[in-house]
């Protein structure tokens, strides 16, 4: 037996993906499986599952309804369509931040003298050492009414003999854009960084020699270089943006309701584990489409790898 | 073209700190004058400050003292790419992710070229290092060979005045290096540009170079000819690392203007006649190159004006030629005897502790100053 499989290539890749498929099926396909039929369900007035088969709570999340107020026939509610509007808008603006403001870090890194690269990476890394809940707390303390933010500024106003009442900051949309793009960030930085620290110098020696100028290098030899390093950071930013409601949750209160805190609160507030598992199909199927069409665009960067 | 020289470098030094916090000289007071139209070599091993010598006539670094002049210009601090030069890179540095038509087309495209005059010279390029159809492939899908053809036309088809190449063949097979150079040297002749030629290879030096420097720490050991660096080698150090030699010590007893007698003490004898480097005196200790091609044995007693007796200690064939490491009252020499009879027969070969006669003529040697 032991013999055999000494022998068989093919038997021995299967025993070694053996654990990973086990894994997977049944941590990930059998709930999948599981989300898709109860999707499909019905809710029990006390908050079971009544496995049938209705598309009632796909017709709800598109907001279509026959029972309306003013007595019409149909009508559209765009209440949960908004929500995943709002979702996707965020996802994409955070993402756009992320890419603005991880490359030209991520550049200066692998720029940086080799003894120094370890050193910043490092601390790009350290507040990855903190809890994710903790650090997005630690955004409201700085952006709260009597927080580090409103009172800095208001010793400044105070300094100047100006009026100042504080900034409403915590519970904006630009509240949960900034904590979602500080969460993000090392997430963008580090596979900009690796490829562009696969960037040969004398790439950058040959396009000055044939006569590029500094911002002409850039844009011909650099940037299409390190593009799979600014692919990849935008699926792993992208994606987990879309479904995370913890920064919501803590920076938006009841002002900023993302598709993950719809998800969130269906399955424990709301008791309508139904409803829950077709708003979360419907998110993954919208990711899915996004990273889909991302990347036939721009590929997941194996074509252009750097010499 | 203003100047007579396409490139000059006066009494250029480029320092570098170390990481140990050393400073060193990788450049050290080097002069020279690269003539328009000249296939030119740096020859010299690693470290030799070659390739910095080339960097710095790129525009990549800029001396610590002295200054580049290109067509009769200093160059000062200006940028590469504001350079009438062009570099062929050791890893040739292709962009992987542009075709070869577009790697080439870049140059062109900086200089704000028409897209019709582009793909005319462009056109040309490729005809020119027999490339023509290769337009849509990527740099990966090609071979070494290929992608080194591709350097070479991304960089002349900038026209440049001064095309340098830093160990262009480095990376290729033995076979295909030695066909690239006759290509290479038969392209800058056809072009009639200055090539200006980094390598570690002697023979790759001597095959293609119209003139070569032979640099070592830093500076410029002699700047010859190839001929005459491997005929008249200036110092010991040229003649040791240009081909193979054997050196004796000995004393100055006579000489005229250009010719020496010198007493050589593991020959017992005054040889006369021997061609010498300057400012030698009398009296003064050197050594003596001999080249083991330039030495022969021969038949019959070591009776008679440059004849000596040695002692077999072992003898190398290998195919083309026989070495043949002989003792002289302990002292080593090596002699290349050229296979020029088929033979099989094991006696017609020396053997260990054979008794032999060699053959050193005056005319074949050359007097160096000892360092």
């Amino acid at each position: 037996m032991l013999q055999r499989l000494r022998e068989n290539k093919s038997a021995q890749g299967t025993l070694l993906a053996l654990p990973t498929t086990l894994w997977l099926f049944v941590l990930l396909i059998i709930p999948l499986v599981l989300t898709l039929v109860v999707s499909f369900g019905k809710r029990s007035p006390d908050g079971d599952v009544i496995y049938t088969f209705t598309l009632d709570n796909y017709v709800r999340l598109i907001g279509y309804s026959t029972d309306c107020p003013n007595g019409q026939a149909a009508c559209f509610d765009p209440l949960y369509v908004n929500i995943l509007v709002r979702s996707l808008t965020l996802a994409f603006n955070t993402t756009v931040l992320v890419i603005a403001m991880a490359y030209p870090l991520a550049y200066f890194i692998a720029r940086a003298h080799p003894k120094r690269r370890n050193l910043f990476l490092f601390m790009v890394l350290i507040p990855l050492w903190t809890n994710f809940v903790i650090r997005v707390y630690a955004w409201m303390m700085l952006l709260r009414k009597e927080g580090a933010i409103n009172v800095v500024i208001g010793w400044f106003a105070d300094l100047l003999n100006l009026p100042f009442t504080p900034l409403e900051m915590l519970y904006t949309p630009g509240a949960v854009l900034v904590g979602m793009v500080y969460e993000f960030l090392p997430f963008m930085i580090l596979p900009i960084y690796t490829s562009l620290e696969k960037i040969d110098n004398s790439l950058y020696e040959a396009a000055a020699d044939l006569g590029a100028n500094a911002l002409k290098t850039f844009f011909r030899v650099t940037l299409p270089l390190s593009m799979p390093g600014v692919v990849a950071g935008t699926i792993l930013v992208f994606i987990p943006v879309m479904g995370t409601f913890i920064v919501s949750d803590i920076l938006g209160g009841r002002q900023v309701i993302l598709v993950g805190n719809l998800i969130q609160r269906q399955f424990l507030d709301a008791r309508d584990p139904t409803f829950g598992s077709a708003a979360s199909l419907i998110l993954m199927v919208m990711t899915l489409i996004v990273t889909y069409f991302y990347t036939r665009k721009f590929g997941f960067g194996e074509e252009i790898v750097a010499a | 073209m203003a100047s007579e020289f396409a490139v000059e470098m006066r009494d250029v030094v480029k320092r570098f700190v170390t990481p140990e916090g050393n400073e060193i000289a990788a450049v050290d007071h080097v002069t020279m004058q690269i003539k328009n139209g000249e296939f030119f070599s740096m020859l010299g091993s690693s470290g030799c400050g070659k390739t910095t010598s080339l960097r710095m006539i790129a525009g990549f670094e800029w001396p610590s003292d002295g200054e580049v002049y290109i067509e009769g210009k200093p160059m000062g601090h200006t940028p590469p790419y504001q350079r009438k030069v062009n570099t062929v890179f050791q890893s040739y540095a292709l962009f992987q992710h542009m075709s070869v038509y577009q790697n080439i087309a870049f140059g062109l495209e900086m200089e704000g070229a028409g897209a019709d005059e582009i793909k005319k010279r462009v056109g040309r390029a490729l005809e020119m290092v027999q490339l023509t159809g290769m337009e849509r492939r990527k740099p990966r899908q090609l071979s070494g060979g290929q992608q080194q053809r591709v350097a070479v036309a991304r960089a002349l088809v900038k026209t440049p005045d001064v095309l340098l190449l830093d160990e262009p063949l480095g990376a290729l097979d033995l076979k295909l290096r030695k066909e690239m150079q006759l290509e290479l040297k038969a392209l800058q002749q056809q072009l009639g540009i200055t090539f200006i030629y980094v390598t570690h290879d002697q023979e790759e030096a001597l095959t293609m170079s119209d003139r070569i420097a032979v640099m070592s720490k830093g500076r410029v050991q002699q700047l010859a000819t190839p001929v005459e660096i491997y005929e008249r080698p200036v110092n010991k150090f040229v003649a040791d690392f240009i081909g193979e030699s054997n050196f004796l010590e000995g004393t100055i007893k006579a000489l005229s203007a250009k010719e020496a007698s010198v007493f050589i003490p593991a020959l017992n004898a005054e040889v006369k006649g021997m061609p010498m480097s300057p400012s030698l005196v009398n009296g003064e200790e050197v050594v003596v190159s001999i080249r083991p091609e330039k030495l022969r044995i021969v038949d019959g007693p070591a009776k008679g004006e440059g004849l000596f007796k040695a002692r077999v200690v072992n003898s190398v064939y290998i195919g083309s030629d026989t070495h043949v490491y002989l003792d002289v009252h302990g002292i080593r020499l090596k002699v290349m005897e050229q296979n020029r009879i088929s033979r099989l027969d094991p006696s017609s070969f020396y053997v260990k502790e054979q008794e032999i006669t060699i053959y050193l003529m005056p005319e074949n040697t050359l007097v160096l100053k000892k360092e």
